[in-house]
Formats: structure tokens, sequence, C-alpha cells
């Protein structure tokens, strides 16, 4: 019975399928030397960069893509796919909020984004990604007056070259894997933060992606710097309009933390994920790893995938810095047909590291959710920790829940936990809430938002509120 | 507490079940129960195992699974059966379960708020917020007994069964239902479990409301008298008398009560 209605509750359309009509600049469809060099050109980039580029598209000619993950999927045709996308600048764009373009701000006030009142209400400077190119970016002097750079990653090749010179490419190396070799070669833009020695910074930094030129992938580049004694909280959260194609979305997210910095990073995740039978929805194969270079650093990532058609995508940690902290904390939806292959890596390198990981996985539909994980803790660890959680809850009988953890133990002081459950949303359970007046889809919202809390927890509390709505949205239904 | 001593014989029943034939998985377990409660009454259902004790307590809260094939079922004049259970909670009816189910990670007080704004929300009322909704159950905690730091645990998440079972009449205090049925409270409790858990429910004895207490054993009436005591025997009720027919049935057994 509970079954019926968990059907009928985890089938929920996309509410934010819209796309808007705004006036795109794009180079024509398929990969090659020139088209690299054309985006290179149309950013204006300095020389370096170019080879750089070229350097790492040549290296993907090499590369096969990758099977191994749990996910399945038609072949993608590199060459069909769009590479670049930039909304038109009017005159010379934008010089301040006002000049945004009314369509542009109109999409996110349908989204609840208005730049304006996000910012200045919430305190959350806001560097808006649409398609590709940077159209606003607030709080940029305030937090200027810090020594903190919040901006496109465009702006700061051209503002603070050195800066991306040394540190792009340093976590993740240009031939790291097929899908960021490939963002390296055609990366269009991005976020850059930099946080100067002992500054902590004052505001949730948030961008919100948005992908919208039919057929064009997205390859965004983020890096984030946290010099000594820093502190930065940075919020990722995306939306999608609704499309009937497969979009490719391969981006690459390297931070870099000095001693006793700490990075936060969160996202939530809700790109289109096709339809009820499985039809269109956003390729979401993404790379994302921190480099807890100093002693005492520590990188937090925490995630709520709820999107894409496909995910694939393992937030890690290489915890190079004695006594630095790495921590993972996810959860990740998936309904009618999506596939998400999901999880980290933490690779403990110095000394009494420690890595913290807590996954939830929750199975719809015919969803299938897999948990990929490896710890691994080399011979100079001495005294390494880790603590691994992983949770599954089964929310229909056509669904799947997968766990594939791997841990790799070189140096015999590591102390290593692991844990793992399986539960389904019983009918005991939605009979006990329902006997206590509840609905039934209050029920159900309550029991998964249980599940997740340990994670929804980690999130900045502006943020905790839009993943539980988030999830409520995506696993409410028409029941009346 | 004397029989009756809250029970005036004049008022419209609030429950009324009569002539009710249950099936679960087309086996026949209630043939032809029939029950009246009035506000301010107790009444215990006793019986054997399999008698159908469990099952009239599920029906009454309209738990999936059960036919009714027979009879019917009015509450405070409603047609009880053609209610969900949502609605029948938010109309005051409450079962203390048997077996509280464990829900991870949602704290006892947030799944309380929201049990309660639901009912007030049904009643039209404004719901009441956190703040007030705190003072409220830490009065409440303290009527039933229960330590404050289960407030703010998972709603049964690790709780013993004596802690699950107050947790019952805890939810049971805050949400002042009209009609509680509690199925088997005393199951699993031990002597002391059991008195704190029955003084809790005794504190919740009104006028207005009324309470059907199933139970396999006498022990449980010599904390919760009840004003009415029915043997349930064979999915029927064979024999209906005051709290002396609880203490007869507990010196001779459930056999020579069988017309």
């Amino acid at each position: 019975m509970a079954n019926d209605v968990l059907q009928e509750m985890t089938r929920q359309g996309y509410k934010y399928g819209f796309s808007s009509d705004i006036a795109a600049d794009r180079v024509p469809p398929g990969l090659n030397e020139d088209i690299v060099r054309l985006i290179s050109s149309k950013k204006n980039e300095p020389q370096w960069l170019l080879d750089w580029r070229l350097a790492a598209f040549r290296k993907w000619l090499t590369m096969k893509e990758p099977t191994w993950a749990k996910v399945s999927y038609p072949a993608i045709d590199y060459q069909a796919i769009t590479y670049y996308s930039a909304p038109k600048p009017k005159a010379a764009g934008p010089k301040s909020l006002d000049e945004v373009d009314p369509e542009i701000k109109k999409m996110y006030e349908k989204l609840g984004i208005s730049l304006a009142e996000q910012g200045r209400l919430q305190g959350v400077a806001v560097d808006a990604v649409l398609d590709s190119a940077s159209v606003a970016t607030t709080f940029k002097g305030q937090l200027a007056e810090m020594g903190i750079i919040f901006c496109s990653f465009s702006e700061a090749v051209r503002e603070h070259p050195e800066l991306v010179k040394k540190h792009l490419g340093s976590v993740v190396p240009v031939a790291d894997n097929f899908f960021a070799t490939l963002n390296s070669a055609v990366f269009s833009d991005g976020s850059f933060c930099y946080i100067p020695k002992g500054v902590k910074c004052p505001l949730e930094l948030s961008t919100y992606f948005r992908i919208n030129a039919a057929g064009t992938g997205q390859f965004e580049r983020t890096l984030i710097i946290a010099e000594e004694g820093s502190y930065v909280s940075y919020l990722e959260g995306c939306t999608a309009p609704m499309r009937d194609e497969n979009q490719l979305h391969a981006a690459v997210v390297e931070l870099v933390a000095m001693d006793d910095a700490e990075i936060k990073y969160s996202t939530v995740q809700n790109w289109y994920p096709g339809d009820k039978n499985g039809k269109g929805g956003i390729y979401n194969f993404v790379t994302k790893r921190g480099l807890c270079k100093g002693k005492r650093s520590k990188i937090s990532w925490t995630q709520v995938e709820t999107g894409s058609a496909i995910t694939w995508k393992y937030p890690s940690c290489i915890l190079q810095g004695d006594d630095s902290v790495g921590e993972f904390y996810s959860v990740a939806l998936t309904n009618d047909y999506q596939q998400a292959d999901t999880g980290t890596k933490m690779i403990h390198v110095g000394k009494r590291t420690s890595s913290t990981i807590v996954s939830k996985g929750i199975s719809a539909g015919h969803g299938q959710n897999t948990y990929r994980g490896q710890v691994k803790i080399l011979k100079s660890a001495e005294g390494a920790r880790n603590y691994s959680q992983c949770d599954s809850l089964l929310m229909s009988d056509t669904c799947g829940a997968h766990t594939f953890p791997v841990i790799d133990v070189q140096n015999p002081t590591a102390v290593m936990e692991h844990e793992a459950t399986t539960s389904k949303v019983s009918d005991d359970q939605i009979f006990y809430l329902r006997q206590r007046g509840m609905s039934q889809a209050d029920a159900v919202s309550l029991i998964v938002n249980g599940f997740c809390k340990s994670v929804f927890r980690k999130l900045p509390m502006e943020f905790t509120v839009e993943a539980q709505n988030l999830l409520d949205l995506k696993l409410e239904g028409s029941v009346g | 507490m004397s029989p009756n001593n809250h029970a005036s014989k004049t008022s419209a029943p609030l429950l009324e079940v009569k002539d009710l034939h249950v099936e679960v998985n087309g086996k026949e377990i209630l043939k032809g129960l029939s029950l009246t409660v009035r506000a301010g009454e107790v009444h215990a259902i006793m019986g054997p195992n399999g008698s159908g004790k469990s099952t009239l307590a599920h029906i009454l809260a309209g738990r999936p699974g059960y036919t009714v094939t027979k009879g019917s079922v009015h509450y405070h004049g409603k047609d009880l059966l053609a209610l969900e259970p949502e609605e029948r909670a938010r109309d005051g009816l409450f079962l203390a379960f048997q077996y509280p189910v464990e829900i991870a990670g949602v704290a006892n007080t947030y799944f309380l708020r929201e049990a309660m704004n639901a009912i007030r929300k049904h009643q039209g009322k404004e719901e009441m917020d956190a703040v007030d909704f705190l003072d409220l159950v830490k009065e409440k905690a303290a009527l039933v007994g229960m330590d404050e730091r289960f407030l703010t645990r998972g709603v049964n998440e690790g709780f013993s069964g004596g802690e699950k079972k107050r947790n019952e009449i805890l939810q049971m205090a805050v949400l002042e239902p009209r009609l509680c049925v509690l199925d088997e409270t005393d199951s699993g409790l031990d002597i002391d479990a059991l008195r704190t858990v029955a003084e809790g429910v005794n504190k919740l004895r009104s006028p207005e409301r009324a309470m059907v207490v199933v139970t396999h054993y006498q022990r449980l009436l010599d904390h919760i008298v009840p004003d009415f005591v029915h043997v349930l025997q064979g999915g029927r009720i064979v024999k209906s008398g005051d709290k002396r027919l609880a203490l007869e049935l507990e010196k001779s057994g459930y056999e020579t009560v069988k017309a």
C-alpha cells in the first residue's frame, strides 16, 4: 500500500523546467584544436592558458571514456556538442546589477534567486554563472576590502594570472581523467576564490549555476584557495531548464587549503533528471577534489544531489598536511530512471590525518544509487583515522542501492571504522505517523528528512531549508 | 477511583461499534463485535491471544490491511470506517501502539509538534511555534514522568520497551485526544515501568475523554481501574461487567467465561 503512495509521490514533475530567451553567442558544434583556440580567443586569454588548453586537448584525444561506473547511457557524440555559449554582451556588458539583462533577471526571479535581494537581504554574495559567462557579481567591494577575491574564472585569469597559473591543475592534473581533461581543454568559465592569510570570510560565497542554451555542454572550472589560517564557506546551487536532449556537464572543482585553513564546500544540485521514462536529462560528470596542503587544514564537502539523469561525482580530499581533516557528507536521491554513482576518495598522506564519510542514498522509482568510496592510508600516514557510514533508503521495489567501499591501508597504526545500513520506508512507519495526524506526504517527508539529518545539519543554515524543500519537492506527488 | 464516576449513562455514545465483522487475509477475526463507549468511561477489553483484541485496536485506528465485511463503527455520530487514519487522528482518536516504531533522525519534539499542528490546523487553530510548544511538551513530560533528554532524541530511537511505551503516553498527553485506544500498553514492562505508565494514563482520565484499554493481563487494571471490563473471545464480546470481572478472570482464567 505504501508502495503505491510512494510511487505516486515520487512522480513529481520538474518544477524549474523553463528556458529563457536570451541571445546566445555560441561557437559551432564539434571539437578540434580550432575550437579550443576559438574559445580561448573569445575570452582574450593569454598564451600560457591557450597552451595549457591545447596540451589538455591533445592528451584527451589519447584517452578513453571511463566505463567502470555503475551507470549506463548511449554513447556520447563529442562532435555534436557545442562547447561554448555566452550571453551576448549588450554594449560593453553590465557594470552593475541594474544593467543586467532583464531576461536574466526574470529567470532568477522564477528560480527565487533575485540577485539584489538574495545578496543584500541574506548577506550572500552571488557570482551568477548563466550558461558560461558570469553576468554579475555582488559584494565584491566589501570582500575586496578584506583582500578576498571572488570573481569569475575569466576575470581571475585577467586580473590575477599569477594565482591562477600557480594553482590551476595543481589538485586535478590536466591528465587526471577523461572528463577532467576534456574540461581543461574547453572550460568556459566558472568561479575563482582567494582568501588571504588569516582572513575569515564573513559571507557564505554562493554561485548559482544554470544550464541554458540547448545542446550546450557546460564546462565550469572552479578554483578556491584558502591561505594560512583562513576560512571560507562556499555554496554551489543548481537548477536547469527542461530539455529533451541530453546535456553533458563536466565541471572541475579544485580546492587548496594551506596551514590551519578551512574550506567548506556545499552543493545542492537539482538539474533536469529526464522525464518519467528516462528520456533526456543532464549527464553530470564532475571532478571535485580538495588538497589539504597545510598542517591542520580542513576541507569539508557537503552535497545534496537530487537532479541529473546520470551523476558521476566523487568529491575527494588529499590529506597531505599533518593533522589535516577531510569530510564528505552526501545525500543522493535517484528517482524514475536516474542513475547516481557517487562517493568520495580520502587519500591520507600526512600524519594523524583524519577523515569522515557519511553517505545517504535514497532510491525511488527505478532509480539506481551507487556509493563508491576509497579510503587510502599511505605508509607515511602514521596514526590516521577514518570513519565511514553508508546508509541506503529504498522507496520502491524497482529501485536499487549499491555500495562499493574500498579500503586500502598501508600503515598498521590506522584506525578504520565502517558502518552500512539498508532500509526501506515501512508501512508501519507511515501508519504510525498518519495515526498521529500527518498526511502520507508529510509522513514520507518526515522519514526521509530524518534519514538525511546528519548530512543536512552540515549544510549552511539557508541551504538546510532549501535542501529539505528540494527533497520534499522531489518526493511530493499528486496525492489528493 | 470508583467505576462510572465520570460517566453519564444518558450522554450520546462517543464510540459505537455494532456487529462488527473483520477479515484479515481472508480469515475472519472479529465475528460480530459490539461495544458502546461514552465520554468519561474507561473500558478494558480482555482476552486470550488471538481473540482479536489488537485487530479491534487497529481497525479503530484505520490500519490498512483489514476488511470490514459487516457491521458499523460510529465515532461521535460519524462513520469512522469512512475516514482515513489521519482524519481519525485529527478528530481526536489516538492509538497507543503495542510496538511503537522508530523514526531515525526525527527529534521527538519535532515529530510531536508536527502531529499537534496537523491536529490544530484541522481544528482551525493557529499552529504552535517551537518555543511555546517546548514549554508545553516539557510540562507534559513531567506529567508522565519522562526524562527531558528523551525529547530531543529521535522518535523511539534506541528507547527501551518501557521508554517507548511512556513515549506513547507522552504523545497522548500532548495531543489530548477524545478517545484513547491503548493496545497492550503493559506488554514488555516491568512492574515499576508499568506503574509509572499507568500513573500517566490515570492523569489523563477526564469526563470528556474515553479510553479503551486492550490487555491480556489483569495486572494493568490494578493501576488503571476500568469502569467496564469486556471479555473478548473468538472475535466477539462474550461477557461484560465491572472491574470485578477482571479479578475473576485473573483467578479462574479465560476458559471459565466461555458462554
